[in-house]
């Protein structure tokens, strides 16, 4: 289900502000986010985000190709531990 | 025979259902196509003369069918791999996409299913010993 076009994309303006507030300063380029839900604009091109998951902040390098999209797509939430196959030892115990 | 976009129409059918066996066109495409070049939709494929085939081929140039679609379509598919989006990681596992479950169900995406657990030793001699045979 996509967001009503007359909203526009909802961006955080924390994050507007700092990444205006770095371009003038050249500073650091990493930005601390806890703001999964805030779409990529054009403007964070270039800029590493660490967008929390939940537990730890996963860096997120923006490529162009990544606007349009919210910064919590590309911080997966959960992991995944997959099945090991039968060892010798689980398939002999019982 | 009528081949029109690389595709071979059933000879038998109403070409408003013909039509549907070309992959990016289904019912409500066919209908706007046969309305644009004036066909009646409830002609057979073998009864078309050259010129219908012709303008059918000619109307389906404007719209993307076959290869190109596909190709659009896993195109698509790649970018939210390569960007390494959440979506391109369920892709990637082949698990559904948007968001339903995965406890049970979604077959289509998983496939037949696979027992995973510990197996018994005598039960993997049998089935050890029939995949030898």
């Amino acid at each position: 289900m996509s967001r009503s076009a007359k909203k526009g994309p909802y961006v955080d303006e924390k994050i507007l502000r700092k990444v205006q507030k770095i371009e003038l300063e050249k500073g650091k380029k990493t930005i601390k986010t806890w703001c999964r839900r805030c779409s990529i604009s054009p403007e964070m091109v270039g800029f590493t985000f660490l967008v929390h998951n939940g537990k730890k902040f996963i860096s997120v390098f923006v490529s162009e190709q990544m606007v349009g999209h919210k910064l919590g797509e590309f911080s997966p939430t959960r992991t995944f531990k997959a099945h090991r196959a039968p060892t010798e030892k689980a398939a002999g115990l019982t | 025979m009528a081949r029109i976009a690389g595709v071979d129409l059933a000879r038998n059918k109403r070409i408003e259902i013909a039509l549907c066996y070309i992959y990016g066109v289904g019912r409500s495409v066919a209908s706007k196509i046969l309305k644009d070049t004036g066909i009646n939709p409830d002609t057979k494929v073998h009864q078309l003369t050259e010129g219908d085939i012709k303008k059918l081929r000619e109307c389906l140039q404007t719209i993307k069918v076959e290869g190109d679609l596909r190709r659009d379509v896993s195109m698509n598919i790649k970018r939210l791999i390569d960007i390494g989006s959440y979506r391109g990681l369920r892709h990637k596992r082949s698990l559904p996409v948007r968001g339903q479950r995965t406890k049970t169900n979604s077959r289509t995406r998983k496939g037949p299913r696979k027992t995973v657990g510990v197996m018994r030793k005598e039960v993997k001699a049998i089935i050890d010993n029939a995949a030898k045979k």
